[in-house]
Formats: structure tokens, C-alpha cells, sequence
């Protein structure tokens, strides 16, 4: 595998391998000194061309655990400002012999079109509202780790809230199906893409009426914006139809899972303190960010090496 | 000097028939068997046309000479078949003055290898706030005008620049896109979208549009040209507002007829156009509109854009690809057109549409200005980017087999493509 831009271009296979891999990099992490000599010689460029804190963080982490070197790109103190093109910066960059490049960019399809100007593998940590692979690998490993399994069959995976504007969504609709999750959209039709009749899923506008039969509780961050733009009426009208509160948390089957992505939008989708909720697997979602991506790089970069 | 068209198919008004054409100083002067000129042009195994007449050519200059010229954009047209093109007026300075038109048409002749006929913007800087002096642009010769690149959204301002059309006797051709509902879109509205997560163009943002200029084309009597059509309930309203005997026309691209949205989902800015590649059953659509006649003409909406302008990401590389070069081997690889119905869609037709009959979309019989071009409509060729003579690259159908090669361009008599190979 060269590079890793969405799940389906991960496949089954792949997700399945990479899951097995991070299991052993957690082995690796719980060690007192949790570092291994694997890609030592190795170059891991972040390109962030949009914020981050816990992503790109986790995949810093995760290189220099595995003896990587690292580089950070940081847009606002770049060429980039001075008006250097897209391509102008991946080929720069290339130049200096770097074997990943992590991207994160507001555009969708910017990690399929730098592959073409670059030998470097690419993984996306974001592309617009596409997909972000390694969060939804970071979520299967999440839940299947909570429920000591590999097969998701029959597990009920609810994803609330504005799914239009989600690569988190979009990367953990293919990945959960992929591994046998049923799973259900809420939203209010406005945050819902024009047409998912294609997508594995079933649709509801009504949070109460799904929590009884949810096994997974996934809870996607509502940016302010959207009110700007007229997508919902109000965010007190969001928050009474789609946040989470003690009643609805009340309304879960008690072994029911918790889960957000980060960051949190307090008062608007979580209207109840993470700490207050029985089974929130929200903390282990940025544990395993590290062990995942540890996984995928090594995936990447030593398989290389052999072939 | 005269110049003989020997043993084609000449695509006549009432059919196609085997005889000579006799150019005479820019004049056909004879049609008939056995016919020798100073200069004889071998045109057996292919068919003659009346010189095709592009309604959409987006030529640049002034203001972006960097991805094409007026120049290279005729020589590319020349290559086409194309005897005269109508400029999009998205220059920079836009088309809004008579010193841009006259600007532009100088170019053309310096040039030489095809009239440029500029059409006007319908409001000042296509900014669709004011009109633009439409009376001074149509004394200037102006008759087609349009704010391509955008519709006018103003319904009211649209009205008036209908009334005017009326009384002047010159038509309104409508970029048919509701802007509210296509914010930061890069594609059609569909599946793909949806799993790309990226905002959509709706097939309706175009059909209101098309309904509205329907209705005050209706209301005004005006002539309205409908650009670019791209979805199939268009062709339903246009095809309705000709049953009604409305002054309505329409013209679809070679790319709408031959491209889907699916080919968004590589990523490649390439495929970006506006408005954008639909599904397969609006390109079904648009087949049969332009075999029955309700879309009358092909128009290429050739759009050259420099390489580091396409190189941006999908959501901010500008729309359009080039096309001049291919737009008869895109259309005949998509459609199963007869030569009369190719020399009604690619010339006489948009030459009626763009009130240019005079010189252009003729009969070629005796008497005509000699525009022609002798076309091979069933060699198949492949497009060469590195032998393409417009100034930009972005088309899409590098390396496809196409069928219908352009041999030879006769322009007022003068020949500007030889074997398919630019003489200036």
C-alpha cells in the first residue's frame, strides 16, 4: 500500500490488517520507554494547510516513536504566504527526499492531486469535508478494543448531527460497514448530502426514537457557521432536537458507547460533561490516535522498504 | 487565384452531393463535376461544410493572453473546421464598450484566419447591476450579448434588457445559473458529490433560469439564446417553448454530451467546467434535443485556462476546458449525426442564431463567401496535446480515439488548414 486517502481505497483487507498492526504498536506504547527503532532514516512531513491540534500532534507522536524524523509545515509561516503554489510546495518539499507526507487541506482532493507530484506516500488527515481516514480507523479500533471484537456484526453505530460537512463521517460510514455495523444518520435534512440512497445507512430526524436500540453513540461537532448559513434554524433549536443531554444519555441501553471526534462544541452538541457520561469512549478515541497512526506509517513506509 | 474542391461530398441545402467546388477571390463560383482551379484541394472520401460558426468561444484577450490569444484561439478554430467564432465577453476589459469590440475584431483581422464576431455584455462589467450600452454596442455591430460567466440574476434588469433586444432586433443569450443556489460548487448535485463531500450545482439552479427567460421572452417577444444547456428537464422547457412558437434557441457543448459527472471523483480540475458534467440520462437528453432540433447548434464553450490555474485544488481552479480543436471529433464520437444535420448544429444554424448568414453558414452554391472546411468524418485520430495550437492545454480527451478529422479550412477563399496543419 503506497498511500492511505480514504477507507475505500484502504479496503477491508487494509483496514483489517492496520487494526491487527495497532494492536501491537499499543503493546509498543505501554512499554516504560515507548519507542522502536522501525523507521529510523525515515522523513515525516505534517503539512497542515488547515488547523489541527489533536491530529497532527498524534501523527508527530506516532513517527517519533517509531524513530522517524519529523518535519512540520506550518502554513502561516511559509512560502505558502508569499504566494508559492500548491504544487511549488509539494515539489519543494519532495526535493528534500521525505518518504510521508501527512496533508491536511480545506480542499477535497488535494491528497490524490500532490500524489502526482510527489514519490513521497501520502495520508490524509483531512480533506475538506471528504474523508479522514485515520479518525475513522482510530473510531473501528476504538469500539472494537470496548468490545473485544473484530467483527462489528450486528452493532448498532448512530451518527448524529451535521454529516453534510463531515470527512469524519464520511471515512466512519465506510469503515464501520465495512466491518459489519449497522448504522443510522440523524440529522436534521439540511446537514444530510442531497443523495445517500447509495450509502449503507439508514436515515432519521428523530434522536429519541433511535437511542433504544443504539449500541454506539456517535456525536459530530456542530460548527457555529452553519447557522450563518442558514442550514439550521438556530443553535437552541439544534441542541433541543440533536445534543446529547443526561436525558437522552438516560435513554441509552446502559452498555451503549459514547463517542465525538473532537473538538467538542459544549452547550451546542454535548449539553452533558463527557466525565458524566457512563461508557464515553471519548478519551480512548485520542489515546489510540497515537497507536493507529503508528500502524499506518509503518503500513506505509516499511512496507516500501521490502518490496 | 482560384482554388478547386475536387471530388468531395458537398453538403448542399437540399443534400449532399458529389461535385467540385470553384473559389474565385474569396467567392464560390462554381459547383459542379470536372472543376480545376490554380491550386486544387483533394477532397475524395470526405465531405465539404459551409465553415463552422462557434456561438461560444472564450478567447482571453484582452486581459488573460497568458492562456490564449486571439490569434491562437483563431489558428485553434481554424484546425476546427471553425470560419467564425462569437467571443465570450469575460475579457478583462469586459465587452461592455465599443472600443473592446472594435479592439477585439482588429485582433481578428490581424490574425486572419477566421472572423471574430464579439457579442456585448448585457450589463456593465457582467456585474448585472446596470445595462450596458446596448444600442451603442448593436450600432456597432454587435447581436448576440451576453454576461457569460454569469447570468443576469436580476429579474427585473433581465426585462429591460429584453425590451431593448426586442426593439433593436438583436438577441439575449442567457448563462442559465442561479448563483444563490450554486455557492462554491464544483460539480453537478448528485451521488458523487454527496460521497465527496463537496457542495453541488443543481440541475435546478439552470432550469429556473431557462423558465424565467422562457416567460419574458414570452412577455417581451424577444429572441433568447439558451448557452450551454446541460440538464434534461432544460431540454423539456426549451423544446415546450418551441411548440409555443417562442423565439427561444439553444446550444449544448461537445463535452456536455459526452462527459459525466462520475469523471469529477478523479480529483482532476480538468473535468471542472461550468456548468458541470451531468449524469448520463441529462447527456440522453441532450442527444435527442439536438437530433430533433430543439437544441439548434453545437457550441464549444472553449475555455483555455494556464496550467497552474487548473493545477489549483477542485474548489478553486476556474471552470472550462478547451475545445475548439475537438469539438467535431467529440461530437461525432458521442452522436450519430448526418452531414446535414452536422452542417445545421456546427454551422448554418448558430450563423442564423448569431445573424452572421450573410458570410457564413451558407449553401455553398455560386455567390457564397468561400467559408468551408472538407472534413474526413470517419478517420479516426487521437488528440496530440503537444500539436494543439491553442495556447492553453486543459482538455480532458488527450488520448482518446475520436472520429471526424478536419483535412482542409477554406476562410474568404483563403486556405488556413492544409492537411490538417495551420498554414499561418
Amino acid at each position: 500500500m503506497k498511500h492511505l486517502r480514504s477507507i475505500s481505497e484502504l479496503g477491508l483487507e487494509g483496514l483489517t490488517r492496520i487494526l491487527h498492526l495497532t494492536e501491537s504498536m499499543a503493546e509498543v506504547n505501554s512499554r516504560p520507554v515507548p519507542k522502536v527503532p522501525a523507521l529510523r532514516g525515515k522523513t515525516v512531513v505534517s503539512l497542515f494547510f488547515e488547523d489541527s491540534t489533536r491530529t497532527r500532534l498524534s501523527f508527530e507522536t506516532a513517527a517519533k516513536r517509531l524513530s522517524a524524523e519529523t518535519m512540520t509545515f506550518s502554513v502561516s509561516t511559509s512560502s505558502v504566504n508569499k504566494g508559492e503554489s500548491l504544487r511549488d510546495t509539494i515539489e519543494t518539499i519532495s526535493d528534500m527526499g521525505v518518504h510521508a507526507l501527512v496533508v491536511r487541506h480545506k480542499s477535497v482532493g488535494v491528497p490524490w492531486q500532490i500524489a502526482k507530484w510527489t514519490n513521497a506516500s501520502i495520508i490524509n488527515a483531512g480533506d475538506g469535508a471528504h474523508q479522514h481516514p485515520t479518525q475513522a480507523l482510530v473510531d473501528c479500533y476504538t469500539v472494537c478494543e470496548a468490545l473485544s471484537t473484530k467483527d462489528l456484526s450486528g452493532v448498532h453505530l448512530t451518527i448524529v448531527g451535521d454529516i453534510k460537512h463531515s470527512r469524519v463521517a464520511r471515512s466512519n460510514i465506510q469503515a464501520f460497514s465495512m466491518l459489519g455495523a449497522k448504522i443510522t444518520l440523524v440529522a436534521p435534512p439540511t446537514l444530510l448530502p442531497v443523495n445517500v440512497s447509495h450509502w449503507p445507512v439508514t436515515v432519521s430526524s428523530d434522536l429519541d426514537s433511535v437511542l433504544g436500540s443504539t449500541d454506539v453513540l456517535y456525536m459530530l461537532r456542530l460548527q457555529s457557521e452553519r447557522m450563518a448559513q442558514g442550514l439550521v434554524p438556530s443553535l437552541h433549536e439544534y441542541s433541543t432536537r440533536f445534543g446529547l443531554d443526561d436525558q437522552r444519555v438516560a435513554k441509552l441501553p446502559s452498555r451503549s458507547l459514547v463517542m465525538h471526534p473532537g473538538p467538542m462544541n459544549r452547550g451546542v452538541e454535548m449539553l452533558i460533561d463527557p466525565s458524566e457520561i457512563p461508557n464515553s469512549l471519548i478519551h480512548r478515541q485520542v489515546s489510540n490516535g497515537v497507536s493507529v497512526r503508528m500502524a499506518v506509517l509503518f503500513e506505509l513506509l516499511s512496507v516500501e522498504e521490502l518490496s | 487565384m482560384t482554388i478547386a474542391v475536387r471530388g468531395g461530398h458537398v453538403v448542399g441545402l437540399h443534400g449532399v452531393e458529389r461535385v467540385d467546388v470553384l473559389i474565385d477571390n474569396e467567392v464560390v463560383v462554381k459547383v459542379g463535376a470536372n472543376l480545376a482551379g490554380d491550386v486544387n484541394i483533394d477532397a475524395v472520401g470526405c465531405h465539404v461544410f459551409p465553415g463552422f460558426v462557434d456561438l461560444h468561444a472564450h478567447l482571453r484577450e484582452p486581459g488573460r493572453e497568458d492562456c490564449e490569444t486571439i490569434a491562437t484561439a483563431s489558428r485553434a478554430g481554424a484546425k476546427g473546421g471553425y470560419t467564425a467564432l462569437i467571443a465570450m465577453p469575460n475579457t478583462d476589459p469586459a465587452h461592455d464598450s465599443v472600443s473592446v469590440i472594435e479592439f477585439v475584431r482588429e485582433q481578428a483581422r490581424r490574425a486572419g484566419l477566421l472572423d471574430v464576431f464579439p457579442s456585448g455584455c448585457i450589463t456593465m462589467g457582467r456585474r448585472g447591476e446596470a445595462l450596458a450600452p446596448l444600442g451603442d454596442l448593436c450600432a456597432a455591430g454587435v447581436r448576440l450579448f451576453t454576461d457569460d460567466g454569469s447570468g443576469v440574476q436580476d429579474p427585473v434588469l433581465m426585462a429591460r434588457a429584453m425590451q431593448y433586444a426586442k426593439s433593436l432586433g438583436v438577441t439575449m443569450a442567457q448563462h442559465c445559473e442561479v448563483s444563490a443556489l450554486t455557492q462554491g460548487a464544483v460539480m453537478n448535485e448528485c451521488a458523487c458529490s454527496s460521497d465527496m463531500g463537496v457542495p453541488g450545482w443543481p440541475s435546478i439552479a439552470e432550469e429556473l433560469m431557462v423558465q424565467r427567460d422562457i416567460e419574458l421572452s414570452r412577455s417581451t417577444g424577444a429572441s433568447v439564446h439558451f448557452l450551454h444547456l446541460s440538464t434534461a428537464r432544460s431540454v423539456e422547457l426549451v423544446r415546450e417553448a418551441k411548440l409555443e412558437g417562442l423565439h427561444v434557441t439553444a446550444e449544448v457543448t461537445p463535452h456536455h454530451l459526452s462527459l459525466t459527472e462520475e469523471l469529477l471523483t478523479t480529483f482532476d480540475p480538468v473535468f471542472k467546467v461550468n456548468p458541470p458534467l451531468r449524469s448520463m440520462s441529462d447527456i440522453r437528453a441532450l442527444k435527442a434535443g439536438l437530433l430533433d432540433g430543439t437544441i439548434d447548434a453545437v457550441a464549444t464553450d472553449h475555455a483555455p485556462h494556464a496550467r497552474r490555474d487548473k493545477e489549483l485544488p477542485l474548489d478553486q481552479a476556474p471552470p472550462g476546458m478547451i475545445g475548439l480543436e475537438t469539438a467535431l471529433g467529440v461530437v461525432l464520437s458521442a452522436v450519430d449525426l448526418d452531414p446535414m444535420q452536422i452542417a445545421a448544429v456546427m454551422s448554418r444554424n448558430p450563423a442564423r442564431i448569431a445573424q452572421i448568414a450573410q458570410t457564413h453558414g451558407h449553401n455553398i452554391v455560386p455567390g457564397d463567401t468561400a467559408n468551408l472546411c472538407v472534413v474526413d468524418l470517419n478517420a479516426l485520430w487521437q488528440v496530440n496535446p503537444a500539436t494543439l495550437a491553442s495556447k492553453s492545454k486543459n482538455t480532458p480527451f488527450v488520448g482518446r480515439q475520436l472520429r471526424g478529422m478536419v483535412r482542409s479550412t477554406m476562410f474568404r477563399g483563403e486556405i488556413t488548414v492544409l492537411d490538417g496543419v495551420a498554414q499561418k
